[in-house]
């Protein structure tokens, strides 16, 4: 039996809003549990929501960005349940008219291209958080997070491989980030993603029973908790059984999902209009004020990539799919002169250093124009690149520029050939078994063993020996002896 | 002094024939003396009344007096005041000190008020005769075996026996007017918007309004002149200003256009109320207004429309109250479900608990449609009635209730026939408009009241109107007997 | 409408309330003649009625993105039946 997978993915994405959605507390990560819950975040009795213009306005960013229809009267309703984290017993939210309408978004994998079309996007507010450490026998809740607002972005099951689901996911933190609508830490819980999954033999145009995936926060795991479902539906379908609509979590460690014990039995969320709230209307002059300030979209960035500095589509799509990354890689080129070196540089030497750091390239140590300013000491061929790398360590923990740190240790390359000339003298005089061996060897085979010379070479000048000019000089003294 | 009006005591003050300390402790003698007889206060705040009163001398003395300084105010204990119980009627509230003013009570407390307590009121605003307060029913002053009205039943009794001059109430679907006619006083229900919801705790939002209860209009427009105003902290807030209504109050009424529905005068009204509301209707006919009778054909539907739209939306507004952050909880929950079901069993009384179900039941998939939006229309209906109507007349008048107070107990088993007291005043509620009742006259010693219905923000039109009315009559200064 | 016993459990669990077995009855029939008063409105042409959510149409203000509250924590927790480090504590949340 062929079986097609359809996947549909909701990601809910936290605005980086300054205040809640709906009253003026401090939205700030990390505080102390409950110091940024005012008394309307609490749902003390007689309080009232108050609807934030920035939240209206990040979201109607995103509707422009996903090619979608704005909604221009959206009506917030109220979805109503009981738990702790939500204080009013209720989660304002957006269903008949929501803010943003029908839109999409282009991926390619290599399985190749695909529209992904998103059916609507909607604000609503988020919930606190329960913390499951034992206090007697108690849990405690923290309402911090109770009103800092979401978009929920909900795609239509248009997607046919874990893959690209997890592409999907990956392009619309590109451009929430882009936007600078949200700061896209997945680790914090700034952009959670719940992905439906089910199956149907292939052909069929019928959907099979779907299962919700819920919160899983990184881009791996999204491909990994897809796969891992779709294996366990064939099973149960191969084996007799019938796929139960339901919501699973996915266990990273044992790569497994578990069926969530429901806290939603036999719900009815009874949604109504919000009558503590009026229609948020807004107007063509509102909204093309905001498409005047998007910034350039990940797709119109990557292009420009390719075109004007010349870089692969990979590389491109790398560098271009959050912001500051790609911010921060414009400034290198722009120091440094040469998109291609930057390129390595940023994916290669600091994107190394930033993860094993776990650090943010916001946060990274080494700026921009300290980068740049390497790359271009390398260009003027003032340290080779092996030597760069390691004036970047320098940099990285100790700080400073190229040029000092350069200073400093004395990391001037050498390319005076007569002081090179002088060392590959006394290093072919000093290794006579190997230049025997070298004089033995086939023509063609005398290539592969230049690499031990160039060790002694480099060794004995500290490393600082450009080795474009070494291995020149050094081919031409051996092979002369070779006559 | 205790049968002085606010109008009175204020040039009092003024001219210093007494201070503000001296009429505090006059009414605070007169509640501890008095009110075991009617029940009208939850809690007395003698003294934050006291301290509030020297404060108010203090500024009179140092020239800085308005309008309201030193004179006393009752609140309805729906409205959140800072540091003192707020109860709501309820057990659920009854260890709530609130950590915030309602901006009511902040407006009154900006104009120099002096608090003297919070007023007895049906259980979360439910209910037409107070008597489904956690604190027992409160007693009518004209008849001690007969109930005041509700909700604002405190408020209205405790003008009635004189025990403070001037009291706030809120009023959903008569809670200010019901009570205000059956205790032969005057009160006034603003447009919706008017008068700002933040810290009136929600029974259903889109129709709760707060407003005055005073012994004449003129006490009413000096109070609703503190009451009013755009509050950002409401998103239902009217941004239009605020006129004074206590400079219109003498304007003549010549060339008014009166209206009176035929569907309240119809066969099936008590003809002594009947009677008393025409010669009331006469009373300005005489001062030169003119009356035609005009049709609002769904007068009717009102009931069912309110009995849906109100439960609904207090039905959510209620579920914040479990437990978790404030208000009752159960003793040694054993779960989640335990803690929700009997912090909610023990805190509400029957009345609220048939409200939330049915409101819950209205708005549950499947009945959305039949129920709750049919409410809606039908609510858009009966505004449009009004609104035609008033193309036609400038003000529409009638009885405030069909029947005089009736005796505790009488109505408790059946709680439709005690929503049926309210079919002249629900439908304002539902249409938005302001609404005011002022004694009319008694029956079988039984004070009845007038209702004078204007449109939007018509506020200082209804005031000036009964006004002139209390300038031919002295219905609002009889007390009962003994008062 | 009438409402049977177990309608009136549903709801009872969706608001929850909790009925004592022996109230259930009089919830019932309390429900049930409320809810026929209401079956009133079925008899009104409602066809192409917008529904009226807000009695005066308005619309929504929008509020400035500016932190206007501040910690106060202590304060709003004074209330609250039960907390320890600055969380409110309920029984055990299974996910």
């Amino acid at each position: 039996m062929e079986w097609e997978t359809v996947i549909g993915l909701e990601i809910h994405v936290q605005l980086s809003t300054q205040t809640k959605i709906f009253s003026g507390a401090s939205t700030a990560f990390g505080a102390e549990p409950n110091t940024q819950a005012c008394a309307v975040d609490l749902a003390l009795p007689g309080t009232l929501p108050v609807f934030n213009e920035n939240a209206q306005r990040m979201a109607i960013m995103f509707g422009l960005a996903i090619n979608a229809e704005i909604g221009k009267r959206a009506v917030f309703e109220r979805k109503n349940y009981f738990y702790p984290d939500l204080p009013k017993g209720y989660q304002t939210t957006q269903l008949e008219k929501p803010v943003v309408g029908a839109g999409y978004v282009d991926i390619t994998t290599d399985e190749g291209s695909r529209r992904v079309r998103i059916h609507h996007a909607h604000l609503e507010e988020d919930a606190g958080k329960s913390l499951h450490e034992d206090f007697h026998g108690m849990s405690g809740i923290d309402l911090n997070r109770a009103g800092t607002p979401l978009i929920e972005i909900v795609s239509e099951p248009d997607m046919r491989t874990s893959k690209e689901a997890a592409e999907y996911a990956r392009k619309i933190h590109a451009i929430v980030t882009t936007l600078g609508i949200c700061d896209g830490n997945m680790a914090e819980g700034s952009m959670r993603c719940d992905c439906n999954v089910s199956i149907r033999p292939k052909g069929q145009e019928e959907y099979g029973t779907r299962t919700e995936l819920k919160n899983i926060n990184s881009f791996r795991f999204i491909e990994r908790a897809i796969d891992t479902e779709v294996a366990r539906q064939i099973d149960l379908i191969e084996d007799g059984g019938k796929v139960v609509q339901e919501t699973r979590l996915y266990d990273p460690e044992r790569n497994e999902t578990r069926s969530m014990r429901s806290k939603e039995d036999a719900n009815d969320y009874r949604y109504f209009p919000c009558p503590d709230l009026l229609p948020v209307v807004v107007d063509d002059e509102y909204v093309e004020a905001i498409r005047a300030t998007l910034p350039e979209l990940p797709d119109a960035r990557r292009e420009r990539f390719i075109s004007e500095y010349s870089l692969s589509e990979y590389d491109a799509g790398v560098l271009s799919a959050y912001r500051p990354q790609a911010d921060y890689y414009e400034a290198v080129v722009s120091a440094a002169k040469d998109a291609k070196l930057a390129a390595n540089w940023v994916m290669g030497e600091l994107a190394k250093n930033l993860n094993a750091n776990d650090t943010d390239i916001k946060a990274s140590p080494v700026s921009a124009e300290q980068l740049g300013g390497l790359l271009q000491r390398i260009k003027d061929n003032t340290i080779s690149g092996n030597i760069a790398k390691k004036v970047f360590e320098h940099m990285w923990s100790e700080g400073g520029s190229a040029d000092e740190i350069i200073e400093a240790k004395g990391l001037k390359q050498v390319t005076d050939t007569g002081a090179i000339e002088k060392v590959i003298d006394e290093v072919i005089a000093n290794s006579t078994p190997q230049v025997e061996q070298y004089k033995a060897a086939e023509p063609d085979k005398r290539g592969k063993m230049i690499g031990f010379f160039m060790g002694q070479v480099m060794k004995a000048t500290g490393g600082k020996a450009n080795p474009g000019a070494v291995t020149g000089l050094l081919k031409k003294k051996l092979d002369a002896l070779c006559d | 002094m205790h049968l002085k009006s606010l109008t009175e005591l204020a040039a009092d003050l003024a001219s210093g024939a007494i201070s503000s300390v001296e009429l505090t402790q006059g009414y605070l003698d007169r509640i501890a003396a008095l009110d075991s007889k009617y029940n009208s206060f939850i809690t007395t705040t003698g003294e934050i009344a006291l301290a509030q009163a020297k404060a108010a001398d203090q500024a009179r003395a140092s020239g800085a007096a308005g309008h309201y300084t030193g004179l006393p105010i009752a609140h309805k204990d729906l409205f959140c005041t800072e540091g003192v119980r707020t109860s709501c009627g309820s057990k659920m509230l009854d260890n709530f000190e609130s950590p915030y003013d309602a901006t009511v009570v902040a407006k009154f407390k900006a104009a120099g008020a002096v608090m003297l307590g919070k007023t007895n009121m049906d259980e979360f605003a439910m209910g037409s005769s107070n008597e489904s307060s956690f604190y027992g029913a409160c007693r009518n002053p004209w008849d001690t075996d007969r109930v005041p009205g509700g909700s604002s039943g405190g408020s209205a009794a405790a003008v009635a026996a004189r025990l403070t001059p001037a009291s706030t109430g809120s009023d959903t679907g008569g809670s200010i007017r019901q009570p205000a006619a059956l205790c032969g006083i005057t009160g006034i229900k603003p447009t919706y918007g008017r008068v700002s919801r933040y810290g009136m705790v929600a029974y259903a939002s889109s129709l709760d309004q707060g407003g005055p209860m005073a012994q004449s209009a003129e006490d009413c427009a000096l109070m609703l002149n503190v009451m009013s105003g755009f509050d950002k902290m409401d998103s239902t807030s009217s941004q239009r200003d605020v006129e004074d209504y206590s400079a219109t109050l003498n304007d003549s009424i010549s060339g008014l256009r009166i209206g009176v529905p035929k569907e309240y005068m119809s066969d099936d009204l008590d003809p002594q109320i009947a009677e008393r509301v025409q010669a009331g209707i006469r009373e300005l006919e005489k001062l030169g207004a003119t009356v035609k009778e005009i049709s609002l054909p769904r007068t009717r539907m009102s009931i069912p429309a309110y009995y849906i739209i109100a439960p609904a939306e207090a039905s959510s507004n209620l579920s914040r109250f479990d437990g978790v952050r404030y208000g009752h909880r159960c003793e040694n929950p054993q779960d989640l479900m335990d803690l929700y079901t009997r912090s909610r069993k023990e805190g509400f009384g029957a009345e609220v608990k048939r409200r939330i179900m049915v409101g819950t039941y209205a708005l549950c998939a499947g009945y959305y449609d039949a129920y709750y939006n049919k409410a809606q229309q039908i609510r858009r209906l009966i505004q449009q009635d009004f609104l035609e109507a008033f193309n036609e007349v400038d003000l529409i008048i009638g009885p405030t209730t069909p029947h005089p107070a009736f005796k505790i107990g009488e109505k408790n088993n059946d709680p439709v026939s005690m929503y049926m007291e309210d079919i002249f005043t629900l439908s304002l509620n539902l249409a938005g408009l302001p609404g005011m009742s002022v004694p009319c006259g008694t029956v079988e010693g039984l004070p009845v009241g007038m209702q004078l219905i204007g449109n939007h923000f018509d506020e200082a039109r209804l005031l000036n109107v009964a006004h002139q009315f209390q300038q031919v009559t002295d219905w609002h200064k009889q007390t009962p007997a003994g008062i | 409408m009438s409402l049977d016993r177990s309608d009136v459990e549903r709801i009872a669990y969706l608001a929850r309330l909790a009925i004592d077995e022996q109230d259930i009855p009089a919830y019932t029939e309390n429900l049930s003649s409320i809810l026929q008063l209401v079956d009133e409105m079925q008899a009104i042409d409602t066809t192409g009625v917008e529904p009226l959510a807000h009695p005066l149409d308005g619309e929504q203000r929008l509020r400035a993105d500016e932190v206007s509250e501040i910690n106060q924590r202590e304060q709003l927790q004074k209330v609250a039946p039960a907390t320890e480090a600055g969380l409110f504590l309920v029984p055990k949340v299974i996910e």
